[in-house]
């Protein structure tokens, strides 16, 4: 890969007691493809935040973009053929409601356990530089893999979303029902491909974490994924608030 | 490409494949960029020469299309304004020289995401080669224009091409979509937090401002036709009813009901209008950048210049009804889409007087990158002041459907746009490519197309005056239109010396590319940061260091200065003002 951080070149690095600067030396088990310059991983976590947020901003677009949609479709007369008048043809939807609370509370859930795994792992990297001088021990930390929780509890809301799907569908709506019926398919499925694209990141998260990687550029990973994770919530909130108050 | 790199440079990637294909190299990839636009808009030129021959001689029997009924008609129109407007005007400008120039303008490396920017350029080739594909399905290619308005794109037997055609057309603006998305976060990530020391966001040459307001523009543009998209997808395949009413297609009542035509209409110019400054506001960029160059003076109000292109773009989003005027809009909304876009006079005249006053009193350089910048200027004003006539709804209405607004649009976004293009095509080209174009061929391919465009799309307004409607695939029968004839014809002669003299460009191109005459560092003897590197830059831009700046972007004819250009590394002693 191309750096992107400016490549000032450590020529030596040094090993012996007390030759630490306030840079964490590069913890790089063998070659692996890394630059040989110093990743500066302060700059690249706030690089990757920000793209993270410029990111979401072009998703909120297209959730706003689809909001608008649903309130201009949803106050629109119609003409009905048989009395020649306008009506309203928005049937308001059948929400499976216990089904959906559950599936809130799971995605609520996730949301605690990533940001678990992200405080982890924050801690983890700012500890690197400590534990990798040589004599000083801090005892083994006991991690709990919070990234598999996360990913397990987001599986399980997808699931959920899916028998709620099945649930509609035994209710008799279907996708082009009516124009209620495909927003609620649409929306759901849109945030839902967004967080099956969450999960990918986590399981890639938790992949890397098996690859000896530094722990500072896991950080980068899951420290994004983490506030991806928690916008999806925020997001879940809004659309499940839209269905709902909007019905 | 000659490697004239004298300063050492640390190894890039090895091997054609990873060096030349799927690179990670921004300046490959803006390569890659450029010539995928290059290649698109000799296809649309094509496409818009088809069209031209048969409005004046509608049976004739043209090459590759035979003779062209008037649904082909329709299917060359769209086409030609989907690869025109999205593979052209917005892959080019942006993407192509953006990718380029923008991190070495800045002072860094690289892009900030190298992989992101690697995938967004496939992205758009596969967007490319999906939309091209539409002409070899069953119907061939869709004939909605490309504007794609809902009824006429949402059903599946609107007419030929609207079938597998049409899904192929909304499957490669999604992609491309996507795309542009990916392009528009690295963008503003890299302006944002590569910039190198001492580079300012007031010190930034225009250029990358006119970058980074259009991935501004972007971002929040595309995500709004991506939804509008995937609506229109269901509405084709999966029977929703987003866009399309109770409607009977050739005796058949369709399933579709209670839909809204105009909610397409609105999601649509919600993108499209900040679309036309996608396409237009690099070429602003690159004209304030060659304009001070080759007057050897300082930009004329540089931060005038920045706080419009950010008017522009703001009010950008503002303006979308103003091309809903005849939709039935109430008068109320329309007064204000109205005033909202005449206020974009505003902006656009503080750009305008401050590049005249920036060539006003220069020792001005008539090279090829100057007439480009002075033509793209001179067709933004031409195109430019018959967008407050059609700003008017009480114009609007009559003139909408008209050739005069095909030469108001073609004037400023299609052409001027494009000059943007040349210009920086001929200004960069000794820095990418380490060798100078032909001035010769240069300036005859300059007179040949700015005379070429003027005779094509002036005409067009006077036609659209006198009523010749735009989008009929045959009007030389009509009656009321007959005086017109010769006026079109003289149309579709100039568009066809036009069109040949785009080889003379494409050989100059090609031909400098591999025997022009060798380059210096700095021909134009500019100031910006990508000129202080070797020719063409190696691999991390500036070879193992990293540019201080120290300067503004346009400081030309500085007094008491050792020459009459400083460039933005040396040192903060040279001149003091």
């Amino acid at each position: 890969m191309a750096t992107f951080s400016p490549p000032i070149s450590i020529d030596v690095p040094k090993t012996g007691q007390g030759g630490g600067g306030t840079r964490p030396p590069a913890v790089g088990g063998g070659g692996d493809g890394r630059g040989d310059g110093s990743p500066d991983y302060g700059a690249r976590l706030r690089r990757v935040r920000l793209g993270l947020a410029i990111g979401l901003t072009s998703i909120t677009m297209i959730f706003v973009s689809l909001t608008s949609a649903y309130v201009v479709r949803r106050g629109l007369p119609t003409l009905d053929e048989r009395t020649n008048s306008y009506v309203r043809d928005w049937i308001p939807v059948d929400l499976p409601i216990w089904l959906l609370l559950v599936n809130t509370a799971l995605l609520m859930a996730s949301s605690i356990t990533v940001e678990l795994a992200r405080r982890q792992i924050t801690r983890q990297a700012a500890l690197a530089p400590v534990r990798s001088i040589p004599g000083v021990s801090l005892g083994e930390e006991k991690g709990f893999p919070w990234l598999a929780v996360t990913a397990v509890l987001g599986g399980g809301f997808l699931t959920g979303q899916w028998m709620a799907w099945r649930e509609l569908a035994d209710r008799g709506f279907y996708l082009a029902t009516s124009a209620s019926s495909s927003f609620v398919y649409l929306l759901t499925a849109t945030h839902g491909v967004h967080l099956a694209g969450g999960i990918l990141v986590l399981l890639y998260a938790a992949t890397v974490s098996l690859l000896h990687r530094p722990v500072e550029a896991r950080r980068i990973v899951v420290d994004v994924t983490a506030w991806y994770w928690h916008f999806m919530f925020l997001l879940w909130l809004y659309i499940f608030g839209l269905l709902w108050f909007m019905r | 490409m000659a490697t004239s790199a004298t300063i050492h440079s640390h190894a890039g990637p090895q091997g054609f494949i990873r060096k030349y294909i799927f690179s990670l190299d921004h300046k490959v990839i803006g390569l890659q960029y450029y010539f995928l636009a290059l290649v698109a808009v000799f296809v649309g030129m094509f496409l818009s020469l088809l069209m031209r021959i048969h409005m004046v001689w509608p049976t004739a029997v043209l090459p590759l299309v035979g003779a062209i009924a008037p649904e082909t008609y329709l299917q060359l129109l769209t086409m030609h304004g989907t690869i025109m407007v999205f593979f052209v005007l917005t892959t080019a400008p942006q993407s192509g020289f953006g990718n380029y120039f923008l991190p070495i303008q800045i002072g860094a490396p690289d892009m900030a995401f190298p992989v992101l920017n690697m995938l967004s350029f496939w992205t758009t080739f596969v967007a490319f080669v999906t939309l091209l594909a539409a002409f070899f399905v069953a119907g061939g290619a869709p004939l909605h224009g490309w504007t794609g308005y809902a009824p006429l794109s949402a059903l599946t037997n609107s007419g030929p091409g609207e079938q597998m055609g049409a899904d192929l057309w909304i499957t490669s603006i999604a992609l491309f979509c996507i795309a542009s998305l990916m392009g528009a976060l690295n963008f503003i990530t890299t302006t944002l937090d590569l910039r190198a020391k001492g580079m300012t966001m007031m010190r930034l040459p225009l250029t990358v401002w006119s970058w980074f307001i259009t991935a501004i523009l972007g971002l929040l543009a595309f995500g709004v036709l991506l939804s509008a998209g995937i609506l229109l997808l269901l509405d084709r395949n999966l029977g929703t009813s987003f866009y399309v009413p109770l409607v009977v297609v050739n005796g058949q009542v369709m399933g579709h009901k209670g839909g809204s035509p105009l909610l397409w209409q609105h999601l649509f110019w919600f993108f499209g209008h900040p679309e036309v400054y996608i396409a237009i506001v690099p070429g602003m960029g690159v004209a304030s950048q060659i304009l001070s160059t080759f007057s050897r003076k300082p930009i004329f109000g540089y931060k005038a210049m920045v706080y419009a292109l950010m008017a522009i773009g703001f009010l950008g989003f503002m303006v979308w009804g103003h091309h809903m005027f005849m939709s039935g809009m109430s008068p109320y909304t329309a007064f204000s889409f109205s005033l909202m876009t005449m206020a974009i006079g505003v902006p656009s005249a503080i750009k305008t007087f401050n590049w005249l006053g920036t060539i006003y009193g220069g020792r001005v350089r008539f090279e090829a990158p100057m007439l480009y910048a002075v033509g793209f200027v001179s067709l933004f004003v031409s195109g430019g002041l018959s967008g407050p006539f059609l700003a008017q709804p009480v114009l609007d209405i009559p003139l909408h459907d008209t050739a005069f607004v095909v030469g108001h649009f073609h004037l400023i976004m299609g052409v001027a746009a494009i000059f943007g293009m040349f210009a920086g095509t001929y200004y960069w080209f000794p820095k990418m490519f380490g060798r100078m174009m032909n001035e010769t061929w240069a300036r005859i391919h300059f007179v040949i197309t700015l005379v070429g465009t003027y005779c094509i799309f002036m005409p067009m307004h006077y036609l659209g005056m006198a009523g010749q409607p735009r989008r009929y695939s045959q009007f030389t029968e009509l009656a009321y239109l007959q005086h017109l004839l010769p006026l079109n014809r003289f149309i579709t002669y100039a568009a066809i010396i036009t069109v040949l003299a785009q080889f003379i460009f494409l050989f100059n191109l090609i031909h400098s590319m591999f025997w022009g005459a060798k380059a210096s560092d700095n021909p134009w003897e500019s100031t910006t940061l990508e000129w202080t590197t070797a020719t063409p830059p190696p691999h991390d831009n500036f070879g193992g260091h990293t540019p201080v700046v120290n300067h503004g972007p346009y400081e030309y004819s500085v007094p008491g200065a050792p020459r009459d250009y400083i460039m933005q590394t040396d040192p903060a002693t040279v001149a003091s003002h």
